[in-house]
């Protein structure tokens, strides 16, 4: 029996045989088996897509004739208090543009075990702090410039400084890396930033007070707000603001379902393959949200498209558009003079072989019934001879 | 400019305070008649509305189209000026004889006359454009162009009125008014005063309406689904008022936030001797049958919009096309085709439709001779009856392709812009 399934390993794909091999019933004749093979292959040939059919054009209508159904309205994410998130069509737009800065990042950190649980929950509070960035201005009530003595003092708020468990010499740290030209001194409630050379540098004093306010002291970069919410029975933090490299190495987060909403910066740290399906969850989401009904593999396609050619490049002209070969398909879309006139100084070719140039040049499209071509046999000429 | 007048309008029964104060009840828009709310037939889906022949043979909904045809003589250039009269037969553009027959001796046509399109309303005849150098020995009086006021396709009436003036620079100007008379038919649009509009889906004998105990039959059929998803109750409410008014011979006051309570007006409406619901019993007018169903039957005011279907109908198979782009021209008024857009390209692409597509878009096709060894487009000389290229002179292989002009016009662009568009041609098989 194992035969004959085994048989149709390179005609099935590998799931469809793992199905039929669990929910065959045991001790099934051999002639059977054979008819129910050859039944799923036949199913499977007419399962697939016909050659020559316009599968981009259909996902494309597939995914836009919802849009236009979908509310641009930001809906209240149920539960979750003065959350911000970008829904609807804004996010699909987001997504598809393959934008690097998104109005509304977000990053989704599951905790491993033990404090997923919640069952260390003091520390799980302890852990959002600490991953919430908190910069010089949120633990500091006053910066005073002194021109007198050439200092910047910063006084120091201690109970803010206590919550998020940091010392002034975990203040002066990041300071002295960042700020260069000064001497620290550490004055219990304040800080005295001493210039070390008089002239030039002081001259920028308000310049550096204003740097100051933005040097960041604890926490991870980027990360504005933190959220922890439970979930599902675990305890999973919501940010807002993303950093994935730097939050994938801290030990108490789970890096296997750890997500953000940055496609880019997906392919950034987990890779291409990641950010395509980091879209394809993205884009789903979205429209599920809606109540709309879309096919994913439409999805699949456009996700395709985007990463194809190894960096994730947006549905835009200087994106997937810019790849197109031919000139009168990149004129057609947007910037004509532009395209036409680069192309006419190196001399490029249009070898006419998509929909857009054909239809311009009312030739047939070669696709569904454009798509075989006629082969004539020549008369034999030599019999008449 | 164009005048829509009705015939027989009405002070609506139910108004408000602001129907005096702003002296609506002067000019109003519209008539009360019997409305019913139910299907009928099918005809009246999505916002369509069922009318009743008997009561449109009765003048409801009737309306007048007025619409000016203008022509001024103008002043050209050299003291040239445009004339009025009956063109001679010797002009650029005459059109036959029967198309003048309308015209007095002054070329302006006369009031009452019937007029169809195609008629010619005022004569006037233009002086020559000076577009081709004059030949030394020409006339300039035999070469005078037509340029007369005429009616477009699918207009017709009467002509109401002439006038004849003169503009602030002395020129000689003629408006002509024609008149059409509208009676509603299938197409043109109706509505309530509750943002509830339609057009007219069916027009039904009275023999076949649906008729009540008393013999009432409704003017109106209105579609009960178009209430649900709007929440249009005032216009429940108004047909109950609207039939308290009628009954009662009063007018309703339907201010808003003072209006007569609505209690009150269905009390009234017990009293006048009909359920407080509104509803009849009303029987199928073809079959006698009473329907199962009480319906909701009232009177409200309806208005008559200018959106009617005689102006805005439009077809056409073949017919003008535009001198640069040799494709179909634009709008009703030039008799032009309906635009197949980028997207709906995609429809017949997402089919694999091809060759349909094909065929949609060569409305203007055209055979261009090609150069086979520079690739630009060659000269055919028709007279001689051979085809050379400009470039690489006559012995060189030149065939023939079936472009759309539009694409060969894009290459003469790319030439006036200093790139050579090669085109390099292959065989089909």
């Amino acid at each position: 029996m194992a035969d004959i399934i085994s048989e149709y390993e390179d005609k099935l794909p590998s799931k469809i045989i793992d199905d039929i091999r669990s929910s065959i019933p045991k001790g099934i004749s051999d002639a059977k088996l054979k008819k129910i093979m050859e039944a799923a292959y036949e199913e499977y040939k007419n399962a697939r897509v016909v050659p020559g059919e316009s599968v981009g054009l259909i996902a494309a209508e597939s995914i836009g004739e919802p849009g236009t159904q979908m509310t641009l309205n930001t809906f209240h994410f149920a539960g979750v208090a003065e959350m911000n998130v970008t829904l609807g069509l804004p996010r699909i737009i987001e997504i598809l543009d393959g934008r690097k800065e998104l109005d509304n990042p977000m990053m989704e950190i599951y905790l491993k075990k033990p404090y997923a649980t919640g069952k260390r929950i003091e520390e799980l509070k302890h852990l959002a702090l600490q991953i919430k960035e908190t910069k010089l201005r949120d633990i500091s009530t006053e910066f005073a410039i002194n021109i007198a003595d050439f200092t910047i003092e910063i006084k120091l708020d201690k109970d803010k400084m206590k919550e998020i468990d940091i010392t002034n010499s975990k203040v002066i740290d990041p300071i002295s890396k960042q700020l260069k030209g000064y001497n620290i001194k550490d004055n219990r409630d304040s800080l005295i930033l001493k210039a070390r050379s008089k002239d030039d540098v002081f001259n920028d004093a308000y310049k550096t007070k204003e740097k100051l306010k933005d040097i960041t002291i604890k926490g991870i970069k980027g990360i504005s707000q933190v959220l922890p919410v439970k979930r599902d029975d675990e305890f999973v933090i919501i940010t807002a603001g993303t950093n994935l490299a730097d939050v994938l190495q801290l030990e108490e987060v789970d890096a296997y379902r750890t997500a953000t909403n940055n496609i880019f910066e997906i392919e950034q740290v987990l890779g291409i393959e990641a950010a395509r399906q980091a879209i394809i969850n993205e884009i789903f989401k979205v429209i599920e949200s809606q109540g709309l009904n879309v096919d994913v593999r439409h999805i699949m396609l456009v996700a395709d498209t985007m990463c194809v050619s190894g960096t994730l490049k947006g549905i835009t002209r200087y994106g997937v558009v810019s790849e197109k070969s031919s000139v009168l398909a990149r004129a057609s879309f947007e910037t004509p003079i532009k395209h036409i006139i680069n192309a006419a100084l190196v001399g490029e070719v249009d070898n006419l072989d998509s929909v857009v140039e054909n239809v311009m040049i009312n030739q047939p499209v070669p696709v569904g019934t454009g798509l075989p071509s006629l082969a004539v046999k020549a008369p034999q000429k030599a019999k008449e001879k | 400019m164009d005048v829509n007048l009705l015939h027989h309008n009405q002070r609506p029964v139910v108004n408000t305070i602001m129907h005096d104060i702003s002296g609506y009840d002067k000019h109003p828009a519209g008539q009360n008649i019997v409305v019913a709310i139910m299907s009928y037939k099918g005809y009246n889906m999505e916002d369509a509305i069922i009318l009743n022949k008997g009561s449109i043979e009765r003048g409801f909904g009737r309306s007048t189209y007025y619409r000016p045809s203008i022509a001024e003589e103008l002043r050209y250039a050299g003291g040239l000026i445009d004339q009025v009269c009956i063109p001679d037969k010797d002009v650029k553009g005459y059109k036959t004889e029967k198309d003048y027959r309308f015209l007095e001796d002054d070329g302006i046509i006369y009031p009452e006359a019937k007029v169809r399109e195609g008629d010619v309303v005022i004569g006037k005849t233009s002086p020559p454009r000076f577009l081709s150098s004059m030949e030394e020995y020409s006339l300039v009086s035999s070469t005078r162009r037509e340029s007369s006021v005429n009616l477009k396709h699918g207009e017709e009436g009467i002509i109401d009125f002439v006038l004849i003036t003169e503009n602030e620079e002395g020129n000689k100007l003629i408006q002509v008014r024609i008149r059409d008379e509208r009676v509603p038919e299938i197409g043109d649009k109706f509505t309530s005063r509750h943002g509830q509009k339609g057009i007219v889906g069916m027009i039904v004998p009275q023999a076949d309406m649906p008729f009540s105990a008393a013999g009432i039959v409704p003017d109106l059929i209105f579609s009960p689904h178009g209430i649900p998803s709007r929440m249009t109750i005032s216009h429940l409410i108004e047909m109950i008022a609207g039939k308290v008014g009628a009954l009662a011979g009063r007018y309703i006051n339907a201010t808003t936030f003072d209006a007569e309570p609505e209690e009150r007006l269905r009390k009234e409406l017990l009293s006048l001797g009909f359920r407080e619901s509104g509803v009849e019993t009303l029987y199928n007018g073809q079959t006698g049958e009473q329907y199962e169903a009480k319906i909701f039957i009232g009177s409200m005011y309806y208005l008559k919009l200018k959106h009617m279907v005689a102006n805005k109908i439009h077809s056409r198979a073949r017919g003008p096309i535009q001198l640069l782009t040799r494709q179909p021209t634009e709008g009703r008024a030039k008799e032009g085709g309906l635009r197949l857009g980028e997207m709906e390209k995609d429809t017949f692409v997402a089919h694999g439709a091809s060759l349909l597509l094909k065929e949609r878009f060569d409305s203007d096709k055209t055979v261009v001779p090609v150069c086979e060894s520079c690739g630009i487009i060659a000269i055919r000389d028709n007279y001689k009856n051979k085809s050379y290229c400009p470039v690489c002179g006559e012995n060189v292989d030149i065939n023939d392709i079936e472009i759309s002009y539009a694409f060969k016009l894009m290459l003469d662009e790319f030439k006036s812009l200093g790139i050579y568009p090669k085109l390099q041609l292959e065989s089909k098989y």
